[in-house]
């Protein structure tokens, strides 16, 4: 049987005829348009910092940067107006302090009951469940910390003033826990099987396993999630202006009234601030130091996660 | 006419005793009718099987023929399979592990009958750390760094990661996590150790010194391997155990030892057809 290289292609051949050509274009167009698509969010993004940085600069053209650190009081509107951002900063950190104390010992023990004692069953519908309470609206959490939360802690607490840290932060804290359970509870339920069963397989009781091996293998996701609910807290907005008041006060005092850095942007946008004038770009100050706290969590988060990643087969 | 797979005759399936051997009295473990179920389906069915102390017992078998899962009755690791089920008994020095009074116990039965799988599953912490694990939890109060280092030297690991004990389990090459595996078992100085199909995800060479190593251990330890490499058992083994599957009639299939002996009786003169050809390697 001899085989020759020039022989006419087979009969059957002549059924295929691709259009190269046209398959071409239309691969190379739809790569621009899936480009154009990531440009649109990438540019946005660039866009929002850079007038971001132009609107703070221009403030600290009128106002020095050893003001905004040092002044004791948040006074933007006064006619010695003092710009003391720490008081903001202060209110923030506290409102997010208490959230976070509520949200981080509770999502991660959900976290930790959904994957490794909830039975199958009870698993599946416990999980959307909890994700649902991270789509209600905190508008309502809000009014629900402020004529809820806050009558009923006056009961114990009469100090308790009608506008408060405590009730916003716990409030806060409640809202964010969808979040820091179910994304603990992925990185829980991402651990192989094969390594709980190593852990069985010494002697290891179910709590030993969950505690001595199950959560150092998935540290770092969990970093991540708490690393995520405390930028979150510190960027909600809705809960600490209904519910912790509009009093920008220094301190730690959490029975008071305060004004996180959050609520004096809603306060500042509402209307009554002249575009163009200082008391609008403390505005861009404020969201500016709000988003380099908020890049600094998520950097840290990152670097965390890249090094004590592990990966598994 | 439809019948109960459970009730129905079996072909091929040998009762014991076994043509040709008896155990002896040394046995560690023994396996007397022992069927596994996961819910209803029947993966096992009625194995008499005597695992003698100090020497290497084999299981072989094509896919599917239940020998890992029979392995995993010796330390109740099915215990953690939802809906998986042990009838008959296996007795570990005399007393029945399913009994009643062993459920609260099972983590020492486990810390007694230690096992390797397949796959290596080093903890991510480090390697001192992975082999004090499980000392840690069963209480060990004497030297741990004199531990470590025994465990490890015993798994052949000493000199390779003597210098960085610190770095993590997962640093390490496939070849060498097996053998943290087998040097953290050790370590809480088991009685038994199971392991199942260790070296199928390493290189030969790695396959090799785990080989050797399975020789040292068993003047200590009584070892059960699942291997799918008939090389490899009728290397390591004393014992071999060839297991094979049928069809059940409800669609599944089910597994059952067909011969037991010592290794050079079932890869020279088996007494089964099918043993003969499955260690031939015409079928599996």
């Amino acid at each position: 049987m001899s085989t020759n290289p020039s022989s006419p292609p087979s009969p059957s051949s002549d059924l295929f005829r691709p259009n190269r050509q046209l398959s071409k274009w239309v691969e190379l167009v739809v790569k621009y348009i899936f480009a154009a698509f990531a440009l649109i969010s990438v540019a946005t993004t660039i866009g929002i910092v850079l007038t971001l940085i132009f609107e703070t600069v221009e403030f600290f053209g009128d106002v020095p940067l050893w003001r905004f650190l040092t002044d004791r009081e948040w006074t933007p509107r006064f006619v010695n107006p003092q710009y003391g951002i720490f008081v903001l900063i202060s209110a923030t950190l506290l409102t997010s302090a208490i959230a976070i104390s509520v949200a981080l010992p509770i999502g991660l023990l959900a976290a930790i009951c959904l994957s490794e004692y909830a039975p199958p069953k009870v698993r599946s519908w416990l999980k959307p469940a909890l994700e649902i309470l991270a789509g209600v609206p905190t508008v309502v959490f809000g009014y629900f910390a402020l004529l809820l939360v806050t009558p009923f802690l006056q009961n114990f607490i009469p100090a308790l003033q009608g506008f408060n840290a405590l009730s916003a932060g716990l409030v806060l804290g409640v809202s964010i826990i969808p979040l820091v359970a179910s994304l603990s509870e992925d990185a829980i339920y991402a651990i192989p099987g094969s390594l709980r069963q190593g852990a069985y397989a010494l002697g290891a009781t179910k709590r030993e396993t969950i505690v001595g091996v199950v959560l150092p293998s998935a540290l770092s996701g969990i970093v991540a999630s708490f690393v995520l609910a405390i930028s979150r807290a510190i960027g909600e907005t809705m809960i600490v202006t209904i519910a912790a008041g509009q009093n920008p006060q220094m301190g730690l005092n959490p029975f008071v009234p305060v004004m996180t850095m959050t609520a004096y942007i809603v306060q500042a946008s509402l209307g009554d601030t002249p575009a163009g004038s200082l008391a609008y770009r403390t505005l861009f100050a404020v969201g500016m130091t709000l988003f380099l706290l908020t890049l600094v969590l998520n950097i840290f988060s990152f670097w965390f996660v890249r090094k004590f990643r592990e990966t598994y087969e | 006419m439809k019948q109960d797979p459970i009730n129905q005759p079996l072909s091929g399936q040998i009762k014991p005793p076994y043509s040709g051997y008896t155990s002896s009295k040394e046995a560690i473990l023994q396996a007397e009718k022992v069927s596994v179920f996961y819910g209803s389906y029947l993966a096992v069915r009625d194995v008499f099987l005597d695992i003698e102390t100090n020497k290497i017992t084999a299981f072989i078998g094509p896919s599917g023929c239940g020998k890992s899962t029979l392995l995993r009755c010796f330390n109740r690791l099915n215990d953690l399979i939802l809906g998986a089920r042990v009838e008959g008994s296996i007795k570990f020095q005399g007393e029945n592990l399913y009994d009643k009074k062993f459920d609260r116990k099972i983590e020492e039965v486990r810390r007694r009958i230690g096992m390797v799988f397949q796959k290596p599953t080093p903890f991510s912490k480090s390697i001192y750390e992975n082999i004090a694990f499980g000392a840690k939890i069963n209480g060990y109060q004497g030297d741990m760094d004199e531990l470590v280092e025994r465990s490890l030297r015993q798994a052949a690991l000493w000199d390779e990661v003597k210098d960085k004990l610190k770095q993590s389990g997962l640093s390490l090459s496939g070849g060498q996590q097996q053998r943290l595996c087998i040097a953290r078992a050790i370590a809480v100085q088991p009685d038994v150790i199971l392991m199942d199909e260790p070296c199928s995800a390493l290189d030969p060479i790695s396959t090799l010194r785990i080989e050797d190593l399975l020789h040292e251990l068993k003047e200590q330890y009584t070892i059960v391997i699942v291997t799918h490499n008939m090389q490899q058992a009728s290397r390591v083994s004393d014992m071999t155990a060839f297991f094979n599957v049928e069809p059940t009639d409800k669609g599944g299939r089910m597994g059952y030892l067909v011969e037991y002996d010592r290794t050079e009786v079932i890869f020279q003169s088996p007494k089964e057809e099918s043993t003969r050809e499955y260690v031939s390697g015409r079928f599996g």
